[in-house]
């Protein structure tokens, strides 16, 4: 058999992203940690795209995750990291369990385009709540890491080192899981569900099971995203939002785990970069970058590691 | 009373734009099979251009009621430099690709033009009113309405009998049908589909920009304006299915309806009871209301 | 022709299936005994793979019921059928397209290793058990190319072995030569037939060639218009007259005029 050398590069990854974290200036630190939490969530989508499916509504649950996170910490000073990731975590995967009974017997644009409502609709919801906000979210802060108290110049690189620590852990477990039976199963229903369904297998549950995975990941981004930013607004669950995700997720390519990272970190750069030098072209820059990916690299980002990986 | 009158003449109103918006969005779906993203651009560019050339117009002293012209030249300037631009261009290049490839190939063409917009009209909003205010009002009981605002019930009664027309009676509209229904039987059988996209895109495109300079007069043209103007153009055709004309209207006369309500009676869910809508017809029918049959399989 | 009696394996009472106004299936019994093997022939449309869908649960029919042991199944959809031992193969191939041959076999292997009741395998036991398969259809060679780019006769192969993974009490297989060349086409019925044999799998099989299905068929069903018109073994009804006229189209009007008469 192949050796996994995915494996072989999330150990090293993580090591040095951890000792980096204190060398790196205010900004990089700030760049690593959320393009780690957008690619959490696009993780979450390869995990849908494998299967054949994709969400123009995960902002739906990236914004869940963040409310969860913000909620815990503004309503009952529960501001702890762990906390507040595992909730955000936790909450999107159950409501994804209980939409996921209706979604999972949806497929192309009809599944793209009820999970945008769904979203759609928390965005309504939030924007009309005044005790969250409204419009202008609220700001999420952060005193704890697993009941220990943390100092005020701590909190950053605890953050980062819980979201370092943690996008490495759910990469391993997809990965893992992307190459156990279930997730050879997923990639079945995407190729031919009929052919699946004569072998016996619900093709609903297997759709259910991959979108509430990928539910409770982007919850588990946007938690994060909550703490590293400390700021949440009903824009997480905007279509456009939910249409970055698309965008990474395309850009990244589906050919390995790490490849939803290093898509949203070279968007997180180029978005950062382009808004910093020329605030009116950044969109221009990143929808040209998008149309030159789409045309010279379909498989995506990932494509020029891995040769195989255009056809996966 | 007065408010059940006021909720029926709003939603009829806010439906007829709705069917604007959307009929293009859909016409362009049901042949060339692209959810087109850049619909909600394609509708800034026509309220940018509508202004500009109506506030020309205007500002140079010539007969206000040419104004109108001037909407509906804008409208068609667009439709007639981006098309080309767009279709010819880029979507030509990615045809056979994935539906949601294309959904993403026109997102990046969406986000070109936000900041294209920018670029060429800068970021202060517009106000060009005068075609607004020019035709007076008129009044429904002891509720006033401007004439202006029937500008659109018109041009939506006549783009959907036009197209109506079109489809099912003439020659042209008869190819479009057959390339709907199976593209490749139809290039076997001479029709130029390369042609039949190009037209079909370019009326989309027309309708968008229309949509966008009849508005115009009645709102500050300012960046983003299509953004939001996309998902609404999304929930009606999904609404009434996909590529269906009868759908877009249906879609657009509930949708219309239904907010015109929530506007007046329960306020703080006018922004999501669209969605809502939407989400529930998926549910009823998933594939929207006028959803065509797929072919058996095995 | 069938006795009421439910000691069938598999069994079709007043089976009726319509399509607006087409019909598919009209008064369908028959009855098929365990470790048979059926040949089901007829024209194109005559309705042998409307049998096929309804008794594999993809379509329901109008009227009429289906048995398996003795069990009503009538209603059950592929997944509930499939479980319960009846497999199928697909006149177009259904692989995983963009998997390998490998690949798309280690589905059904590994589903078949989970059953409750199913043996747990290692990851190298399923890829020995994938192994072992690939050899027995001779498709070692292409084991690792990409399924939907394989030889038409090949996937055909694949698609079979894939049905038989699953290890069914029946097997239905749709046109398994269809788009075959000729000289592969004994090739693989004696492969597959082989080892269904071994394993006293019952078969039903729509087969166009009559080569084939007199040399594989221990009883055959003539399909005509949506109807049985004939049962029994090779030989008679092979000669059946009607069975020549209506299914081998002896007179070569017979299919032209066919469609309305028995409507």
């Amino acid at each position: 058999m192949k050796r996994d050398t995915t494996l072989l590069i999330y150990l090293p990854l993580l090591v040095l992203l951890l000792a980096a974290g204190p060398l790196l200036p205010k900004w990089a630190g700030f760049l690593v940690n959320v393009s780690l939490c957008f690619g959490t969530v696009v993780l979450g989508m390869l995990i849908l795209m494998r299967t054949g499916l994709v969400s123009f509504g995960q902002g739906l649950y990236y914004c869940l995750g963040a409310y969860a996170a913000g909620t815990l910490d503004h309503f009952f000073k529960l501001s702890d990291v762990p906390l507040m990731i595992l909730c955000g975590t936790l909450l999107s995967g159950l409501v994804a369990f209980g939409l996921g009974f209706l979604l999972a017997r949806y497929r192309d644009i009809f599944f793209a385009m009820l999970s945008m409502a769904f979203s759609m609709i928390l965005n309504g919801l939030l924007v009309k709540t005044s005790e969250l906000g409204s419009t202008d979210g609220f700001n999420v802060s952060v005193h704890s890491f697993a009941g220990i108290a943390l100092a005020e110049q701590s909190v950053r690189y605890v953050t980062y080192s819980t979201t370092v620590t943690l996008t490495v852990l759910v990469g391993v477990g997809v990965h893992l899981y992307l190459r156990s039976h279930l997730g050879r199963m997923a990639e079945a229903v995407r190729d031919n569900e009929l052919r699946l369904e004569y072998m016996g297998t619900s093709v609903k549950r297997l759709i259910h099971i991959n979108y509430v995975l990928a539910a409770a990941l982007a919850g588990m981004g946007g938690a994060m995203m909550a703490v590293t930013v400390g700021h949440i607004d009903p824009e997480m669950a905007y279509w456009t939002t939910s249409g970055e995700f698309v965008f990474i997720a395309i850009l990244s390519g589906t050919g390995s785990t790490l490849a939803p990272f290093l898509g949203s970190t070279v968007f997180e750069t180029v978005r950062s970069f382009a808004y910093e030098y020329s605030p009116n072209t950044w969109q221009m820059t990143l929808g040209i970058t998008m149309l030159l990916v789409i045309l010279f690299l379909p498989g995506g980002l990932w494509s020029m590691f891995n040769r195989q990986s255009g056809t996966a | 009373m007065n408010q059940l009158l006021a909720v029926i003449i709003d939603g009829i109103l806010y439906s007829s734009w709705l069917f604007v918006i959307g009929v293009g969005l859909t016409l362009i779906y049901g042949v060339m099979r692209i959810l087109n993203v850049a619909h909600g651009s394609l509708y800034a560019l026509g309220a940018y251009a509508g202004s500009s050339l109506a506030g020309y117009w205007i500002s140079h002293g010539y007969p206000p009621l040419g104004s109108y012209a001037a909407l509906l030249v804008a409208a068609i300037l667009v439709g007639l430099v981006a098309s080309p631009i767009i279709e010819r261009g880029l979507l030509r290049l990615v045809y056979g690709k994935d539906e949601v490839v294309l959904v993403l190939v026109t997102y990046s063409v969406f986000l070109i033009l936000e900041d294209l917009i920018k670029l060429m009209w800068g970021v202060d909003p517009i106000f060009v009113p005068e075609p607004y205010g020019l035709l007076g009002s008129f009044s429904v009981g002891d509720l006033s309405y401007p004439i202006y605002s029937l500008a659109l019930v018109l041009v939506s009664v006549l783009a959907g009998i036009g197209l109506t027309y079109i489809l099912n009676y003439t020659r042209q509209g008869k190819i479009l049908v057959a390339v709907i229904h199976d593209r490749e039987t139809a290039a076997t059988l001479g029709v130029n589909v390369r042609l039949v996209y190009f037209l079909t895109f370019t009326a989309g495109a027309m309708l968008a920009a229309l949509g966008g300079s009849l508005t115009a007069p009645t709102i500050s043209v300012q960046p983003g304006i299509g953004v939001e103007v996309i998902v609404l153009a999304f929930a009606v055709v999904v609404i009434g299915g996909l590529g269906s004309l009868g759908g877009a209207a249906l879609g657009a006369l509930i949708v219309g309806m239904v907010r015109s309500a929530a506007v007046h009676y329960v306020p703080q869910v006018e922004l999501f009871s669209i969605y809502v809508v939407m989400a529930l017809v998926l549910i009823i029918r998933p594939k929207g209301l006028f959803a065509v049959p797929e072919a058996r399989r095995i | 022709m069938a006795q009421q009696t439910g000691e069938f394996f598999l069994e079709a009472r007043g089976v009726n299936k319509k399509f607006g106004a087409v019909t598919a299936a009209s008064d369908i019994n028959v009855g098929i005994t365990q470790h048979s093997v059926v040949g089901l022939i007829g024209s194109n449309g005559a309705g042998k793979t409307t049998f096929i869908n309804m008794v594999t649960g993809y379509l329901k029919p109008s009227s009429g019921s289906i048995l398996f042991q003795g069990r009503d199944i009538t209603s059950l959809i592929p997944r509930q059928v499939t479980n319960l031992g009846i497999c199928r193969s697909f006149q177009i191939p259904q692989l995983f397209g963009t998997m390998t041959a490998r690949q798309n076999l280690r589905i059904p292997v590994g589903i078949g290793a989970r059953h409750p009741g199913a043996q747990r395998m290692t990851d190298a036991q399923e890829m020995a058990t994938v192994a072992a398969v690939l050899e027995r259809f001779g498709l070692t060679g292409c084991a690792d190319q990409v399924s939907a780019q394989l030889p038409e006769g090949t996937r055909k192969l694949l698609d079979i072995a894939m049905a038989m993974a699953g290890n069914p009490e029946i097997l239905l297989l749709d046109e398994p030569t269809s788009g075959v060349s000729a000289e592969e086409k004994f090739l693989i019925m004696d492969m597959v037939m082989g080892a269904l044999a071994a394993s006293r799998t019952t078969v039903l099989f729509v087969e166009h060639d009559m080569e084939i299905v007199e040399r594989y068929a221990s009883r055959v069903l003539a399909f005509y218009d949506g109807r049985i018109i004939a049962d029994g073994n090779p030989q008679t009804v092979l000669t059946d007259p009607e069975v020549r006229r209506y299914v081998i189209g002896e007179h070569v009007l017979g299919q032209g005029h066919a469609g309305g008469s028995h409507a």
